[in-house]
C-alpha cells in the first residue's frame, strides 16, 4: 500500500527545497524524492554561489523579475535560515571599447530590471574596490552577493523538515501515471501516490515533463570547470570579480571569493551531452588558469586545493539553440502538476521567488489553508571555527565534544560531526558530514580527519564498513576489514 | 581566562616534538610542555609499522611504533608534561598558544615555542588529475592509516601515483593484504622515494614502476573504476597515444608531503618556498624571535633518524635561548646554485658549527658539493651518486668560517 500525498516534488536541489519549504506554509501533506543520497548533489551544489543582481537578463523575463525579487529579499531570508551571506558587491570588469559598450548595454538593462546601485568605475576605484582584480574599467554591482549554495539549499530542505516535509534519498523517477485525481510516481525502488506533482528535476526538468505529458523541452547541458583555491588566495580578493559578457549575455571565467574565504576560478562553458559527466580535463583547467589570471593576480598552483564541474540547465529552442527564459507554469494537459523548467543561474537567487510562484499556480486551483504552525526560522549548527575563544571555552564547558577538533585545516569539532551525522534530513554519507560542516574541506582535503569521521559515521549509524558511502550509492569506501 | 606561563611550549608529540622534549630536559629545562592532537605521542610513526627505523642511531631495525616509544619511554620516565587530545588553535607572535581540548580553552605563555607539527600529504586537488570525483583514492598515508590503524582495507585492484616512499611501503603493505597493486607511475624520470624502498617494496614483490609517467583521467561516477595513463614529455605534458587503461577500484598517491605551516604563518614566520618550511638560522629558529621548528615541519626528511637528531640540536640551541634570553645573531645567507633544491639551515652566524643539510634538485652522477665562502672551498663531498630522494648533511666547523660573508653551496659534476 503506497503512501498518500499531497503534493510530491521531483528533486532536491535549491528549487525543489525551496518548493517544499514555500508549500510548508499550507496545510499539505508534502515529499520530496531525490535521486540522489542528499541535497544539492546536482548543479545546486556546483555553481559559483553568486547572489546575482539581475542586470544580464533580459527586461520582464521570469529570469530578470525572480532574480531582482530574489536578490533584494536575501539579508531577511538568510537571516531567517541562518545562512552564511555577505553583501560584497561585484565588478564587471573591462579591457577594451567593445567590453565597455556591453558593460554600459548592461548597466540600462539592469536599471530597467530594477537593479539598483549600478554604476560605472574607473581604473583607480576598481583598484580601492579590489587590488587583486584585472581590468581597465568596470561596472559595479554593490547589491550583488556571496553565499554558501549548499547550506542554503540544506537550510531550506530543513526548515521545510521542520516543517513536515518529507524527504526520501536514492528515490530516482522511473514514470509517472495519471489515474483518476492522482498521480502514482514510481521510482526504481518504491511507489508514491500524490495529488500534485512539483517538476524540480534541473537537468532532468525536460524527461520529467515528458513523463507528465508534455513534450518538446529540449534542456542543454552547460558543463563549466572550477578551481578552488585555498584561503590563503582568499585574503586578496574583495568581491567577485566578473568579465564583461560576450555578445551572448554569457560570461567567462571569473574569480570569485566565498563566504568561508576561499576563492572559486571558473567556470567555462562547454556543452556537454552527459548529465551525469561532473569530470574535470586538463585543458580546461588549464583554460581557467589562463582567463582567471586575468581577473585575478593570484592564481597560483601552489593554492590549489580542488577541482569541480557544474552542469547548467539551460532550456533552448530546439530549433536554433537559443537560451530561453525560466518556465514555471501550471498546465491544462497535465492537471496538478507545476513545471518548473529549464532553471539554471539565476537559479539559486531566484529559488524562493520561484516557489512562491508555484505555490500561487497551485492556489489558483485549489484553495490552501495556510499552516499556522509553519515557523520560518531555521537554526543552523555552531561553528567553533567562527566563535572567539571565550565563546569556544564555554561551549566546551557545555559540550566537551567542542574540544574535540577533528578537521585541523577547518577547525571543526567533534560535536558539530556528530551533529552532522544525526542532521534532520537522515541521510549520512561523508560528503554529507562535509557539506554541512566544513570538514575534508581545508588543504589538506581529508588528509587528517577523513578517517575520524568515517569511524564516526560507522558507530554512530551502525554501519558495518563495507556499507560506509563517500556521496552517492556505490561509492563505498571500503573493501572490508584488514583482519577479522 | 589566564595564561600558564611555560619556558618551552613544544607542538606535537612525534619524533621532533619527543626528541626535543627529551634533550631540553636533560639541559636542565624542565618547565615545559608537549602538546599533542591526537590520543597518544608518537605522531606518523604509529601507523608506520613497517621496519627500517633507526639504523642510524640505534643501530638496529625498528618498527615506526617501536622508535618512538623509545622516545615515549623517555618522557615518561622523566615525567615531561604532555597533552593528549589537545590541539592548538592559535599561536601568535608574543607566543601565547591557544589550545582546544576537553576541558576548555587552555592559554600557554612561554618564552620558546618549538614547532614540532610535521607535515601533510599534496593531494590530488593540489595537482589537478583530470576526471571524475568518485570514492576509492586515498594518500598514501591516508591508505596506511585506515589499514594499519582503523583496520580497513581500502581497496582490492590497486594502481599507485607517484613513488614517494609512503607510496611504495603501502604498494608493498597492500600486496600483502592480498590486494593486486597493478604498477606504480612516477611523472619525473628518476624515483622520489628511496633506492632501498624501490628494492624491498617493489622489486621483492615484481610490482612494476614506470618512470615519466602519469594519471591523465580518473573514472567512475561511484567507486573509482578505471584510470588513464600516459607517459610524459620533458615538459611534463602527457604525450598524446600513448594512453594506456588500467582497471582498479583503488588510487593510491603518493605525489609529496608539504609541512603543515598554518600554525607558523599566524605567528609571523616567514615561509621558504623551496621547503615550505620556516627560513631557519643555524640555530632552528625562524624569524620570530624565540619561535623555532625543527623536523619535518621545516623541511621534509628521508628518515627519522635525521629528525630526531635535528631536533635535538635545536633543542640545545632552545635551552641556551633560555639561560640567556639570546641567540647570536644570524645575518650570513646561505646561497645555493641551480643543482641545489634547498639547504636548511637559510642563515648562520658564522660562529657556530652547524649541519648543513640539503637536497639535490636532479640525479646526478660522481659530483662534488661545494661549500664556499669568499670563493674559498670551506667543505666538499665527493658523491659518486647524489639523489634528490636522499638528504645530504655537511657538519661545518666554526673555525673555517668568517662571520662576515655569505656562504654558498655549488656542486661541480
Amino acid at each position: 500500500m503506497e503512501e498518500q500525498f499531497d503534493v510530491l516534488i521531483i528533486g532536491a536541489g535549491v528549487v525543489g527545497c525551496a518548493v517544499a519549504r514555500e508549500m510548508a506554509r499550507y496545510q499539505l501533506k508534502t515529499v520530496v524524492l531525490e535521486k540522489e543520497m542528499d541535497v544539492a548533489y546536482g548543479n545546486s551544489g556546483r555553481n559559483t554561489g553568486m547572489l546575482h543582481g539581475g542586470f544580464t537578463y533580459q527586461t520582464n523575463s521570469l529570469k530578470a523579475k525572480c532574480c531582482v525579487e530574489g536578490n533584494q529579499e536575501f539579508d531577511h531570508v538568510a537571516r531567517e535560515l541562518d545562512v552564511p551571506f555577505r553583501r560584497s558587491g561585484k565588478v564587471v570588469v573591462g579591457f577594451d571599447e567593445r567590453d565597455m559598450a556591453s558593460l554600459k548595454r548592461y548597466k540600462a538593462q539592469g536599471e530597467a530590471n530594477g537593479v539598483r546601485g549600478l554604476e560605472m568605475i574607473d581604473k583607480k576605484r576598481l583598484h580601492e574596490l579590489d587590488p587583486s582584480a584585472g581590468g581597465e574599467f568596470a561596472m559595479y554591482s554593490p547589491n550583488s552577493g556571496i553565499m554558501d549554495p549548499i547550506a542554503y539549499t540544506i537550510a531550506l530542505a530543513e526548515n521545510a523538515a521542520a516543517n513536515g516535509a518529507g524527504f526520501f534519498f536514492d528515490e530516482c523517477v522511473t514514470g509517472i501515471e495519471r489515474i483518476g485525481d492522482h498521480y502514482i510516481v514510481k521510482t526504481k525502488r518504491d511507489v508514491f501516490r500524490t495529488r500534485w506533482v512539483v517538476n524540480c528535476a534541473g537537468l532532468y526538468s525536460g524527461v520529467v515533463s515528458g513523463m507528465l505529458g508534455m513534450d518538446g523541452y529540449v534542456i542543454r547541458g552547460f558543463k563549466g570547470e572550477y578551481i578552488v583555491l585555498d584561503k590563503k588566495a582568499g585574503e586578496f580578493i574583495h568581491m567577485p570579480v566578473y568579465p564583461a559578457p560576450n555578445e551572448k549575455g554569457g560570461f567567462a571565467t571569473h574569480a570569485v571569493p566565498t563566504v568561508d574565504g576561499n576563492v572559486l576560478i571558473g567556470p567555462d562553458s562547454y556543452i556537454t551531452e552527459d548529465f551525469e559527466d561532473f569530470s574535470v580535463t586538463r585543458e580546461h583547467i588549464n583554460g581557467l588558469i589562463k582567463d582567471g589570471s586575468k581577473m585575478f593576480h593570484h592564481v597560483r598552483r601552489d593554492y590549489f586545493i580542488r577541482n569541480f564541474a557544474g552542469i547548467r540547465a539551460k532550456r533552448v529552442d530546439p530549433k536554433t539553440g537559443e537560451v530561453l527564459d525560466f518556465v514555471c507554469e501550471a498546465r491544462e494537459e497535465a492537471p496538478n502538476t507545476i513545471n518548473l523548467v529549464g532553471i539554471e543561474s539565476p537559479g539559486l537567487t531566484s529559488a524562493l521567488p520561484l516557489a512562491r510562484r508555484a505555490v500561487r499556480l497551485m492556489a489558483e486551483k485549489e484553495e490552501l489553508t495556510p499552516n499556522l504552525h509553519f515557523n520560518p526560522v531555521r537554526k543552523a549548527a555552531k561553528r567553533f571555527n567562527a566563535m572567539s575563544f571565550q565563546d569556544q571555552d564555554a561551549m566546551i564547558q557545555k559540550d566537551p565534544d567542542y574540544g574535540q577538533v577533528v578537521c585541523r585545516c577547518e577547525n571543526v569539532t567533534k560535536a558539530e560531526i556528530l551533529a552532522a551525522i544525526h542532521n534532520p534530513l537522515g541521510t549520512c554519507t561523508v560528503m554529507s558530514v562535509k557539506n554541512r560542516t566544513r570538514a575534508t574541506m581545508g588543504r589538506c582535503q581529508g588528509g587528517y580527519c577523513e578517517m575520524r569521521i568515517a569511524k564516526m559515521i560507522e558507530k554512530e549509524r551502525k554501519l558495518k564498513e563495507t556499507e560506509i558511502l563517500y556521496n552517492r550509492k556505490g561509492s563505498y569506501m571500503f573493501t572490508g576489514r584488514v583482519r577479522g | 581566562m589566564t595564561a600558564e606561563e611555560k619556558d618551552v611550549v613544544i607542538i606535537g608529540g612525534g619524533p621532533a616534538g619527543l626528541g626535543a622534549a627529551v634533550e631540553l630536559y636533560r639541559k636542565g629545562i624542565r618547565n615545559i610542555l608537549i602538546i599533542e592532537r591526537e590520543k597518544n605521542l608518537g605522531g606518523i610513526l604509529r601507523q608506520c609499522i613497517h621496519d627500517g627505523f633507526g639504523l642510524n642511531r640505534f643501530h638496529q631495525t625498528l618498527s615506526g611504533p617501536e622508535y618512538a616509544q623509545r622516545f615515549i619511554d623517555q618522557v615518561e620516565e622523566l615525567h615531561i608534561p604532555y597533552l593528549t587530545n589537545a590541539t592548538v588553535i592559535h599561536i601568535s607572535a608574543d607566543k601565547t598558544v591557544m589550545v582546544a581540548s576537553e576541558k576548555g580553552i587552555l592559554q600557554y605563555h612561554a618564552r620558546a615555542i618549538i614547532l614540532a607539527m610535521g607535515c601533510r600529504e599534496r593531494t590530488r586537488g593540489a595537482i589537478s588529475i583530470p576526471g571524475t570525483r568518485p570514492s576509492g583514492i586515498y594518500t598514501a598515508g591516508v591508505a596506511q592509516s585506515y589499514i594499519n590503524l582503523y583496520n580497513k582495507m581500502v581497496g582490492r585492484k590497486v594502481v599507485v601515483l607517484g613513488s614517494g616512499d609512503i607510496g611504495m611501503i603501502m604498494a608493498r603493505r597492500l600486496t600483502l593484504e592480498g590486494a593486486e597493486v597493478k604498477a606504480v607511475f612516477e611523472i619525473q624520470p628518476y624515483p622520489s622515494g628511496l633506492p632501498r624502498n624501490i628494492q624491498q617494496c617493489l622489486k621483492d614483490y615484481d610490482i612494476p614502476l614506470f618512470l615519466n609517467h602519469t594519471v591523465t583521467r580518473i573514472q567512475g561516477d561511484s567507486r573509482l573504476k578505471a584510470v588513464t595513463v600516459a607517459q610524459v614529455d620533458d615538459e611534463m605534458n602527457p604525450i598524446p597515444g600513448t594512453e594506456k587503461e588500467y582497471f582498479c577500484d583503488t588510487l593510491i598517491l603518493s605525489v609529496g608531503l608539504i609541512p603543515e605551516n598554518e600554525l607558523s604563518l599566524s605567528a609571523g614566520v616567514d615561509l621558504d618556498s623551496r621547503t615550505k618550511g620556516a627560513v631557519a638560522d643555524e640555530n632552528c629558529q625562524t624569524n620570530v624571535e624565540g619561535v623555532f621548528a625543527a623536523g619535518n615541519v621545516l623541511h621534509v626528511h628521508d628518515l627519522v633518524d635525521f629528525v630526531s637528531a635535528e631536533s635535538e640540536r635545536m633543542a640545545d640551541a632552545v635551552a641556551q635561548y633560555i639561560h640567556n634570553d639570546s641567540l647570536e645573531d644570524c645575518g650570513l645567507n646561505i646561497k645555493t646554485d641551480r643543482n641545489i633544491a634547498y639547504t636548511v639551515p637559510q642563515k648562520i652566524s658564522g660562529k657556530k658549527d652547524f649541519v648543513l643539510s640539503l637536497r639535490v634538485k636532479r640525479p646526478l652522477k660522481d659530483c662534488r658539493i661545494n661549500v664556499t665562502q669568499n670563493e674559498k672551498v670551506k667543505k666538499t663531498i665527493k658523491m659518486r651518486k647524489a639523489l634528490p630522494a636522499n638528504m645530504i648533511q655537511l657538519p661545518i666547523k666554526k673555525e673555517t668560517l668568517d662571520s662576515q660573508t655569505d656562504l654558498e653551496v655549488r656542486v661541480t659534476c
